[in-house]
């Protein structure tokens, strides 16, 4: 299976040349964030004030990871239900986010913001957080410690493994899947 | 009934076996889930869903031996106890202990806290995933069995119930179930196991898919016709070629279970749980 490497941060010219279905390894910085840290980003992008990390070609991942344990880099780390974030994604996404990782259907006005703005949407394999944890070499807490595992965290990541689900052109590879592997 | 039957076990000892059982439980995926997906892999037909499932078992493997949750999201401790009608708790509050057990394993196993004060206006994260959700049932008997989950959020959200007329039938709840799974899609991390509660009022039939959902993979519900039911909600399933999550494929579930329970005249309540490929569970015998 051919694999495509990329590396944050991401160009539109890389964005554009990825396809649904395609396998990628991702090296560099991914940050993290859930469902309460993304109310707060949007509730400061309304306000007009800054974020506290620029996203400009930027990938969020959608984990709230378990604790190191002593020597660990990172506790298991897999994908959250990306659904959820929904309602936050197209205003992030229009400020100039690149990608996001998690795992599940988007919403329509999720697909259509990756199209106009060229972003991609990735999956991890959910349920694989203690493989996925092997590719997370160093984590931060950025901001909103507050928030414990919902803490967004500044990951550095060699080869994580994912696969493009939505691409810039509108391709969606679960309705590929199913329309492939469906029996009536 | 004579005193000498009465049989005392001091709350810390529950405390000591939650604690055990939840600094274990998400390391360790049951044998049987792990017997299923190495079935899965060798069937699957989807070249990506069989690169999926290896991946996914060599991920059960690292957890296995490293200790480390297969899954980050330990899920809300679930506790189910089953106590012998002669026993008496002693040395303090029962749930108490149990909360404490709870508190202890997740912090000193490096569990994640996913647990929230209240569910609407402050959302405070409580920090050492307390308290847990405690279900009791009184047995003959002098023994304390204790059953422990870690039921992860985001299968748990894909969830449903209804209530259906009886006229529905076996067809009803069929077409429920597999409606519940296709809308679910790749959300609740496929291959994932169904838990079916049948019968009961609307409250019970929750309760009895969630003990569906954390009966054993490979177990075979002992009513001949209920068992019929498992295995062909099990293949219809696995035609919807959501796959292995959900990026096609012929594995969209490991298993179908089902618990039922009598019920009114004029009722059908149906209830599906779902856990995903990552679900653990484990028990421990006072």
């Amino acid at each position: 299976m051919a694999v495509i490497r990329i590396s944050t941060p991401m160009t539109d010219e890389v964005a554009e040349s990825l396809k649904a279905g395609d396998n990628v390894l991702i090296s560099g910085t991914l940050y993290t964030a859930r469902d309460a840290a993304h109310k707060r980003l949007v509730e400061l992008i309304r306000e007009g004030k800054d974020l506290p990390m620029d996203i400009k070609g930027q990938i969020i991942y959608y984990v709230g990871p378990a604790p190191a344990k002593p020597g660990q880099a990172i506790g298991s780390a897999g994908p959250t239900t990306s659904y959820r974030m929904d309602p936050y994604a197209p205003i992030l996404i229009e400020h100039g986010l690149k990608g996001m990782i998690g795992k599940g259907s988007r919403s329509q006005s999720v697909i259509d913001a990756m199209v106009k703005y060229k972003a991609v949407y990735f999956a991890a394999i959910g349920g694989a957080g203690a493989l996925l944890a092997k590719s997370i070499k160093a984590s931060e807490i950025v901001a909103y410690e507050d928030l414990g595992p919902e803490a967004i965290r500044k990951l550095t990541v060699e080869d994580f493994p994912a696969v493009v689900v939505n691409d810039t052109f509108g391709n969606d590879l679960y309705e590929q899947g199913v329309r492939e592997y469906r029996i009536e | 009934m004579g005193e000498c039957s009465v049989r005392k076990v001091d709350v810390s000892e529950v405390m000591q076996a939650i604690k055990k059982l939840a600094m274990n439980t998400t390391a360790n995926v049951p044998k049987g889930a792990i017997a299923a997906l190495e079935g899965a892999y060798s069937r699957e037909e989807s070249p990506v869903g069989k690169e999926v499932i290896k991946q996914i078992l060599e991920n059960h493997r690292i957890a296995r031996e490293d200790n480390v949750p297969a899954c980050q999201d330990t899920g809300v401790a679930m506790v189910f106890l089953e106590i012998g009608q002669n026993v008496v708790f002693t040395g303090g509050d029962l749930y108490e202990a149990i909360n404490e057990g709870v508190r202890q394993g997740y912090v000193e196993g490096y569990l994640r806290k996913s647990i929230v004060t209240d569910p609407l206006f402050e959302r405070v994260n409580t920090r050492d995933n307390t308290p847990a959700v405690i279900y009791t049932d009184i047995v003959p008997g002098s023994s304390v069995k204790i059953m422990f989950a870690a039921k992860g959020g985001g299968a748990e959200n894909m969830s449903g119930l209804a209530m259906l007329a009886p006229a529905a039938g076996v067809e009803g709840v069929k077409r429920f179930v597999i409606e519940q799974v296709k809308k679910a899609g790749p959300n609740p991390c496929p291959p994932i196991v169904v838990g079916v509660g049948i019968g009961g009022t609307f409250d019970r039939v929750a309760l009895l898919a969630k003990r569906a959902v954390l009966r054993d993979v490979g177990t075979v519900n002992p009513h001949p016709e209920y068992a019929r039911l498992e295995k062909e909600l099990l293949e219809e399933i696995n035609k919807l070629g959501i796959g292995p999550q959900g990026f096609g494929g012929r594995t969209t579930a490991l298993a179908v279970n089902i618990e039922w329970a009598p019920c009114h005249i004029a009722s059908l309540p149906v209830a599906c749980n779902l856990n995903c490929h990552a679900g653990s569970h484990d028990s421990i015998v006072l």
